[in-house]
Formats: structure tokens, sequence, C-alpha cells
């Protein structure tokens, strides 16, 4: 008997298959907006997640004002998250080294940076690159807190897939956790962080 | 190998019978009308704000249609990448080769208690049984899989698989099979409990099992799209993870997941994106599960690619938008159909994977329909599922033979149409049957016909034919 691989391989081979025609893209790869920033913190908020507009200035005593209102006390940060975010008053545990799971079921939240943000459909890409950390952190807290630069922030899908590379781990964030299982009603919060506060910078 | 595909479940009925049953529940007509009424009011509202929502229909059937045209070079590629970064590869020709594979593989790490991701593959393949034949207990962690799994029940919706249920009826199975009772029916209070329930499963396990919405080619990239963050916990906690994938859900390239990342969250949960997209390729040291297999399966794909005009079903993104949009679906529930494929989709794809025409409950799928076509204009690849349908009556004609009393029906249908004396003389002879009528409708034909009459009304034939009618006010007066 040959092996299912090459079995599956050689039914498919079996078939006659026409050449299709190539694919077209006339579809619209970019799209502009008349306020980007705009738009993503309107998209994003629509998810119900919590959104601010802050100037590069503000961020320390912005993270300072939502971990407190949330009486934050313990927080995670990748390891190379800028030293500005680590504001007094919070217990920061770094990733650095690698917490345990069990750890980062207690904390109370975590900061982040992402790698792309898409307005048109208020998501927030995260590529483990600068400031993210592993996937893991922004998962097991409750709390995630993300940290949206300006030169991040594309209008279109395309556009994102554009700037990102497929063969780092990616997660696409588009607000809180939420489900639409019961009654095809939407509730945010199941099992990944049940708040979700994002802070676009410039 | 081989035996029975469970893509149809055993001992199901065929379409008919099953959904003159369902159509009596009148709980479950509400929980339908209610769910896809919402839900297809949000879908037109998301899909209208995107201006080339067309061309990504057409961009969407064509790199489909490119991957089933090449299906051979392009999963040979997803093998080398996915292998060259740190993956294992599996083939499986059926459900059982699949089943036999993923028992082994969760043997190996020693464990007999599993998380999944919802999954169509696994579920199509009957994985959760064979896995508790084989002593592992396989724990749904989707909210609407959960509540199915809880109510040893079935699945009736590709997307939300317990849509048949209101937040009553799910709050009663809760509080049955949990030891935190949820606090009220209220979906949050619903959605908390299953949180509880789940969040040390999640924390503990060693082995998780998805399936893949879409893998890439190119790059050995695999696509899980979801909403609650289970998906996530399954991705990215255990050592282990287990992907079980149809083979024809690949795309060739990186930059074609954007036309599906826009096509399918606006399809199916009617979102401009859904919660959380997870990509990951092979292994990625100190991030998420160090060992990763992906199995790939055939079980009909390849019979069903043959067929030149059913192989369209293959371009399915399982978004689930033609089940919202069908008048039979919304009447008769997704159980009538007896398949974890329900609706229009699984009246064209069930049949096809079984690839059986002699089986009878396969075979009444095609005729679950009444040919509308609302299921072609919201699907995303563009399937034309009544094309579909009418080829697969056809193949279910056929297999039937010549002796069946509708292979007679016709066969005499055909000797009276191809002579006009004859087909007037049976017009008169028609005309009687308006003796059956009342109110211009007849409700019951004796004899075989009854068979129509049992499900609807056939109007009356007229007293004279417009044969009879145009002899005798125009042909006397030329």
């Amino acid at each position: 008997m040959s092996s299912a691989r090459e079995e599956i391989l050689s039914r498919i081979r079996a078939v006659d298959r026409p050449a299709s025609p190539p694919v077209v893209r006339d579809y619209e790869r970019e799209r502009s907006a008349s306020d980007v920033l705009a738009l993503l913190d309107e998209r994003v908020a629509d998810y119900k997640a919590i959104v601010h507009r802050v100037s590069e200035a503000e961020v320390p005593d912005r993270i300072a004002e939502c971990l407190a209102r949330r009486s934050a006390k313990t927080v995670v940060v990748p390891a190379d998250a800028p030293d500005s975010w680590r504001v007094s008053g919070v217990e920061w545990k770094s990733d650095d080294p690698p917490l345990a799971l069990s750890e980062l079921d207690r904390v109370d939240g975590v900061v982040t940076g992402c790698a792309v943000a898409i307005a048109e459909t208020g998501t927030i890409v995260l590529d483990s690159g600068a400031a993210q950390g592993r996937r893991i952190i922004t998962l097991v807290p409750d709390y995630h807190l993300c940290v949206v630069r300006a030169d991040q922030v594309v209008v279109s899908v395309p556009e994102a897939l554009a700037r990102l590379e497929a063969t780092r781990p990616l997660t696409f964030i588009s607000g809180p956790s939420a489900t639409s299982d019961i009654e095809l009603d939407r509730v945010e919060g199941v099992h990944g962080p049940r708040t979700l506060e994002v802070l676009i910078v410039g | 190998m081989g035996g029975r595909n469970p893509v149809t479940w055993l001992g199901s009925p065929a379409f008919p019978k099953a959904a003159h049953e369902a159509l009596a529940n009148t709980q479950l007509r509400r929980n339908l009308r209610k769910a896809t009424t919402t839900i297809r009011a949000k879908r037109a509202e998301v899909v209208s704000e995107m201006a080339d929502w067309e061309r990504l229909r057409r961009a969407g059937e064509a790199i489909k249609d490119d991957v089933l045209a090449n299906l051979d070079t392009y999963l040979v590629r997803l093998e080398e990448a996915v292998t060259a970064r740190g993956g294992v590869v599996h083939w499986a020709r059926d459900a059982e080769e699949a089943n036999q594979i993923v028992l082994d593989l969760i043997r190996a790490e020693g464990t007999d208690e599993v998380v999944k991701v919802k999954s169509m593959a696994t579920a199509e393949i009957g994985l959760n049984e064979a896995l508790q034949a084989g002593g592992v207990n396989a724990i749904e962690t989707d909210l609407a899989e959960l509540i199915v799994q809880l109510g040893e029940d079935r699945p009736s919706h590709i997307l939300v698989p317990a849509i048949h249920r209101n937040r009553a009826e799910i709050r009663e199975i809760f509080s049955r099979r949990m030891t935190e009772k949820p606090a009220s029916d209220e979906p949050k209070d619903l959605a908390e409990a299953a949180r509880k329930y789940l969040r040390r499963k999640f924390l503990s396990a060693k082995v998780a099992i998805s399936g893949a919405n879409f893998a890439v080619a190119d790059t050995g990239s695999i696509v899980v799209v979801e909403s609650e963050g289970n998906g996530r916990m399954c991705l990215t906690l255990p050592e282990t993870l287990i992907t079980v994938m149809g083979i024809e859900k690949l795309v060739p390239t990186w930059q074609d997941l954007e036309v599906f990342l826009q096509l399918l969250p606006r399809s199916s949960t009617a979102e401009r994106m859904n919660p959380y997209t997870s990509v990951w390729t092979g292994v990625t040291p100190g991030d998420g599960p160090q060992k990763f297999h992906l199995v790939l399966l055939d079980n009909g794909r390849t019979a069903t690619l043959a067929d030149k005009v059913g192989r369209q079903a293959l371009r399915c993104i399982r978004c689930s938008a033609c089940l919202n949009v069908c008048p039979v679906y919304e009447r008769t529930g997704g159980h009538s159909y007896g398949s974890v494929y329900p609706g229009p989709i699984g009246a064209i794809l069930a049949p096809q994977l079984v690839g059986d025409m002699h089986d009878k409950q396969a075979a009444s799928l095609p005729y679950a329909s009444s040919l509308c076509g609302a299921c072609f204009e919201v699907c995303p690849v563009r399937i034309n599922i009544p094309e579909v349908l009418t080829h697969l009556r056809a193949e279910a004609v056929e297999a039937k033979g010549k002796r069946t009393p509708e292979a007679l029906a016709m066969a005499a249908a055909a000797w009276v149409f191809a002579d006009p004396k004859r087909y007037e003389a049976a017009q008169k002879a028609g005309s009687l049957s308006r003796f059956l009528a009342r109110d211009g409708w007849i409700k019951r034909i004796p004899g075989p016909g009854a068979k129509w009459t049992d499900s609807r009304n056939a109007p009356a034939v007229p007293k004279e034919s417009f044969r009879t009618w145009w002899r005798r006010n125009r042909v006397e007066r030329s």
C-alpha cells in the first residue's frame, strides 16, 4: 500500500484541472482616510475597548492614570519596554527571565506596544517584536493596555499585511475578548483579556 | 482504512422526514428566526461599508480556484515550509486514518485530556468520539461547542453550533453540568460561567487540538480566526499543538490573506474584524507550543475535486452566511441535514464528501432547497450553490436507476411531450383534475402524486388550455 501522502497527491494529479486565470486584484489595496487616528479611535471604541488620544510626552502619566483607575498593583511588561512606561506606584514584572504561567495568572494586567494598527477595522496587531513580548503575556492577564504610535497606523487590511512578516507569531486583536454564541448577540469578556485599553500616541 | 464517512450522522433520517419533525418544534423555529434575523441585518450593514466588496468576492473566488487547480504543488510547498520551521506534517486519506494519527500523537505525550479549539474538520471526522474510544477526553473550549458538548447534543450551525438553544436552555445545561452555576441566563453571566469552568483546563493542558481557517503555502503559516480567546489559549499555552486541516484550506501567498481577512469576518460574525486572529509558523523557540503537528485531511475532498461542477464547494471558507439567509435552514434548523455541515453549503458539501448517491440520506440533501439563490448572493467566494444543487439532484436521480416511480413518470412525460397530439390529449385529461381543487388549489392528489401535495399545494389546471383558447380566439379570425 502506498503512503497516504503519495496516494492523496496522485488522486489530485489524476484529476483533469484546467489552468486557472490569473487573480485580478482590482479591489482597494490602499485606502485613504481624512483622519486616520480618529478613525482608529472610533473603530476600536466600537468594540467597547477604552481609547485615549495622547501626546508622546503624556504617555507615562496616562499609563499611571489607567493603572490607578483599575487599582492595578502588579503589572507585566515585555523586557524591552521603554523605561518611561514603568511609572512608580506599580510593581513591574519584566518578562525576563520568562514569567511562569502561574505568576501571569496572578498579575493585574500587562502593558505592551504593537507592530501595526488597522484603522478601518479597529485592529491592533502584535508580532512579538519591540515592546510586545511573548504571546502569552497579552493573553493570560485580564487587562491589556496597548500603546499605539501614529506611524504604526494604516487604514486597510492589505496595507497592514504588507507591513507584517508572516513567519513571526502574530496576534490580531479587535477589542476585548467577546462571543456571539448566545442568540448571536455579542457580549464582551470571555477567555482573553476582558478589558482592552488603547493609548493612541500622536 | 475505509468504512463509513462520519461527515453525516449514522441513523439520521432523510431530509424531508427530519425537516417535517423539526417544523413542529416551535421553540426551535423561534430561536432560529431571532438569531438569523439579527445576523442578516448586521452582515448587510458591514458589507455595505465596503465599496469593493464584489471585487473582493471575485478575487476570493479566483484565489481559491487557483488553489484547486494547483493543489498538489501548494500542498507540497506547505509541507516543506512547515517542516523547515520545525513542524511535522502528516497525511490522512480518511477520517479513520486522521483520528488514529491524532490519538497516537496524544498518547506519545502521555496525557489523557486535551483542549480543543472549534474546528469543522475535527467535527467532520468524529475526532472527539474516536478519542473517547481511545481513552482520551477532548474538551471543547468554544462557548457554543461547549454548550453542545455539555448538553450531549449535536451541532446545528457552522459558526454557532448551539444556535438552536436560547439563553434559558443554555443556563439549564450549565447548571446541570458545572459545579459553579451561572448567576442568571444573561449572556454575560453564561460567558462568565464558561470562563471559570475552562480556566483551569487551559492552564493545565499539555496538548491542544485545532483546525485551521487558512494555511499559507509559501510560508507555512497557519491562521485561526476566533472571538473568545479560547483559540489563543489553546494555540499558546500547551506544549504540543496538533492542527487538523482539510487539504483545500490553502492560500498560495501571504498577500492572498488580505482578501480573506476582509471577506470572512464580515460574512460570518458580521463584524469588521473578529476579536482575535492568530498566525503561527511551525515552532517559535520560547514562544508557544514547542511541538507542532499538522494533519492534512482528504476524507472525500479529492473525489469532490474530480467533479467539474461540484468542486467549487471546495472554495468554501466556512463563514456560514449561506445558512443565515436560507429560508429552508431558518425553518428546519441544522439538525435536519444530519451532518456537521448543514444549510445550503452542507447540502452540496456533505453528499460529495460521502461520495455515494445510493446513501438515501445524503442523496436527499440536494433537495433541501427552494433554489431561491440567496446563498449564492452572499457567498464570499461566489460558490454557485443552486448550480451544484441541481447537478447533484441529477446524480441522485441517476443513482436511483430507471425503475423508480419518478423515473417512470418522467419517461411517460417525455413520451407525451414528444408529440403535439399526445400533449394536447394529456392537457385535456389534466384539466379534469380541476374537480379535485378547492378555491383554485389542489391540496391532495390521489395515488403517487400525493407525495407532491404532502408538502405543498398544486394550482388547479384551468378548464381550457392555452392552445384551445388560441385556436378559438385567434386562428378562427385569420
